[in-house]
């Protein structure tokens, strides 16, 4: 049986795709950030935790649960017909870091979401993310009712780079998170020119 | 499922079950030959010859469903993924299905690393500023 392969009106557009990962502990407003600025209310996706071959797959802790699902949300924001940015919030258990590997690769940047109440709650995503050299600014979420801390503050507190971006945000907000995003970019494109001065001097 | 070559013992048990069932419809495989793992930003496209898919009986309603899906416009695999409600594993086996049958092509994300191109990064940014 032969099928025409005629082309029935224009060919699909094929869009550019990049991702964005959205990280920080439990309850820090991960999906809330993804839902600010998504085109789409944040969808759920998920993985089994058993499939064959991971080379990672520690289940203590887990061994009473029958479905060992991992669910990452996330949003989309079509930028232009060729250009589509996807934001995905990572698993917030550390169990499921071997999730974040594939995740992260190929991503654009991270945000790490952090609450002042629970800095220490972004810690491990701060280190997985300055070991893999992936480009993140952190966002300090302004939860009403948490004592608002000057920048330089928290960045002591967090012992960050200079390098790194800190900025205050709110995940409900539109525009703050767009603020957030577009900082993203830029630093990963600074990032991107260092490492390519680095490498050519 | 055959039970020749299992022997006496059981190779699953109670635990494996809800493990089991999504894996059912890709007749147990949890890669696809020849594939490499499909980014979850990975873009699959319908080929113009899948208009035909729903005649073709070697199809499971799962794949009619991805091919229809794309065949509206492209799909990542992730938005395949959660719009079927199936696990990501599942649909990267089946998208390696179509694949094979020629009924999609997947086109791959560009590695930021190899954006040497800054444009589209600054088309992100003002595409950003415009929402």
């Amino acid at each position: 049986m032969i099928f025409g392969r005629s082309e029935r009106g224009k060919p699909p557009v094929e869009p550019v795709t990049l991702k964005i990962l959205v990280a920080g502990g439990f309850g820090v407003g991960k999906t809330t950030l993804v839902g600010a600025v998504s085109e789409i209310r944040p969808l759920r996706t998920e993985e089994l935790l058993t499939e064959a071959g991971r080379p990672v797959d520690d289940t203590s802790g887990v061994e009473g649960k029958h479905t060992t699902t991992v669910a990452m949300d996330f949003g989309r924001i079509t930028l232009r017909d060729d250009l589509v940015l996807y934001l995905f919030g990572t698993p917030g258990q550390e169990r499921f870091w071997f999730m974040w590997d594939e995740l992260s690769e190929g991503s654009l940047g991270a945000v790490v979401l952090a609450d002042t109440r629970r800095l220490e709650d972004c810690f491990a995503a701060l280190d997985y993310f300055e070991r893999r050299s992936i480009p993140f600014v952190v966002g300090v979420n302004c939860f009403e009712g948490a004592a608002r801390y000057p920048v330089e503050t928290v960045r002591q507190a967090l012992d960050l780079d200079q390098d790194v971006p800190l900025m205050l945000c709110d995940a409900r907000d539109r525009s703050s998170v767009k603020e957030v995003l577009i900082e993203v970019v830029q630093h990963a494109m600074a990032y991107g020119a260092k490492r390519r001065q680095s490498v050519t001097s | 499922m055959s039970r020749d070559g299992q022997g006496r013992g059981h190779w699953f048990d109670d635990e494996a079950g809800p493990v089991v069932r999504p894996y059912a419809m890709t007749r147990g495989r949890t890669t696809s030959a020849g594939q490499h793992r499909l980014d979850l930003i990975a873009v699959v496209v319908a080929e113009s010859r899948a208009d035909d898919s729903e005649a073709d009986q070697a199809l499971s309603p799962e794949h009619v469903d991805i091919v229809g899906l794309c065949r509206d416009a492209p799909q990542s695999v992730a938005e395949l993924a959660a719009e079927l409600d199936l696990p990501v594993g599942v649909i990267r086996v089946l998208i390696g299905d179509l694949v094979d049958e020629e009924l999609v092509h997947v086109s791959r994300p560009v590695p930021p690393a190899e954006l040497v191109d800054e444009s589209i990064l600054r088309d992100v940014i003002s595409g950003l500023r415009a929402l």
